[in-house]
């Protein structure tokens, strides 16, 4: 079980909601990726085209918690607020901290989203900041009080796959929250790593809206997940440098000359 | 009176007093949204009440697709 705050799931995949081609297809790879935390952003609404569809129009939100993210925000004060949006819909009460601190890595600004982590937790809500693969930062975000901390594996949308393990697997070994591997996944394979290395879990959102089948890609997550969970808990053999033969040595039949 | 939504600036009938009002004026009464008016957060219970007056800045926002 994946803890986080009080809530409990079951599911170690959490999925992202952006850049889907139609809500059809969206609906299906939600469907058979079986997560139970979707992100969303906060945004204005078009109100002279307010018939327009809407994801959350489509699905049974009881089903699902919420992940509002602060995606757009620059500083702690414009996270704050798109949190505290967020929050006021009633529909939930998780934020995903995310402020960019550079628009073209869309690398996030450590000191703003630990100033918005701070903010976010006196105010009664659930925090889960998005960092860099920094070590130290993700230690003190959790001596903080943060409810999650979810390093990047690479730049957002990258599809990089994890470019520091080593990183990820000190965040890891020190953490005292769960660790979710957010941005940066691109195949099943990168999915499967993180949560080798030992993360509780993965958000993942392009790897899967922008693959040729998102449906089919979003099942291939959903069982790399799994299957790097099992091997996880299985724990993984020793890398040796030479060979070791799996069958026995004794007992070769062979034909004397 | 005139109100800025969103960032442009709107004429609202002499109907419109409440946020409420406003909502349904825009035909959003069946919207999941959040309503902010000069910069202060207006809980759903509240919006009947929320009186608007002219020049206020109001902001209507929702959820959309996002990682």
């Amino acid at each position: 079980m994946l803890k986080i705050g009080n809530y409990q799931f079951k599911s170690r995949l959490l999925l992202g909601t952006g850049k889907y081609e139609n809500y059809h297809l969206q609906k299906k790879a939600v469907e058979v990726s079986e997560t139970e935390v979707l992100t969303f952003a906060v945004r204005r609404m078009n109100i002279f085209d307010a018939d327009q569809p809407n994801f959350l129009e489509m699905i049974d939100v009881d089903q699902y918690t919420l992940l509002p993210n602060t995606a757009g925000a620059k500083n702690a004060e414009e996270a704050v607020r798109i949190a505290k949006l967020a929050k006021a819909s009633g529909l939930c009460d998780m934020i995903k901290v995310e402020v960019i601190g550079d628009q073209k890595t869309l690398l996030p600004d450590p000191i703003e989203t630990y100033k918005a982590s701070e903010t976010l937790l006196e105010e009664g809500f659930i925090v889960l900041p998005y960092i860099s693969d920094d070590v130290i930062l993700a230690k003190r975000l959790q001596e903080l009080g943060v409810h999650a901390v979810m390093p990047g594996a690479s730049p957002i949308g990258s599809g990089q796959g994890i470019l520091n393990p080593m990183n990820l697997q000190f965040i890891i070994e020190q953490a005292t929250v769960p660790v979710i591997v957010d941005a940066g996944v691109g195949t099943p394979s990168d999915a499967a790593q993180a949560m080798e290395l030992g993360a509780d879990g993965v958000l993942l959102n392009t790897a899967v809206s922008g693959a040729k089948d998102p449906v089919k890609m979003s099942l291939a997550m959903k069982s790399a997940i799994e299957a790097g969970r099992l091997g996880y808990e299985a724990g993984r053999i020793p890398k040796k440098e030479y060979a070791v033969a799996s069958s026995p040595t004794e007992g070769l039949s062979t034909v004397e000359s | 009176m005139t109100l800025t939504i969103n960032g442009n600036a709107m004429d609202v009938p002499e109907t419109v007093s409440s946020v409420s009002d406003l909502i349904t004026h825009l035909e959003l009464g069946s919207k999941r949204l959040v309503v902010e008016v000069n910069q202060e957060i207006i809980d759903k219970s509240m919006h009947a009440e929320q009186q608007l007056t002219n020049g206020d800045r109001v902001e209507i926002v929702h959820f959309v697709g996002g990682g």
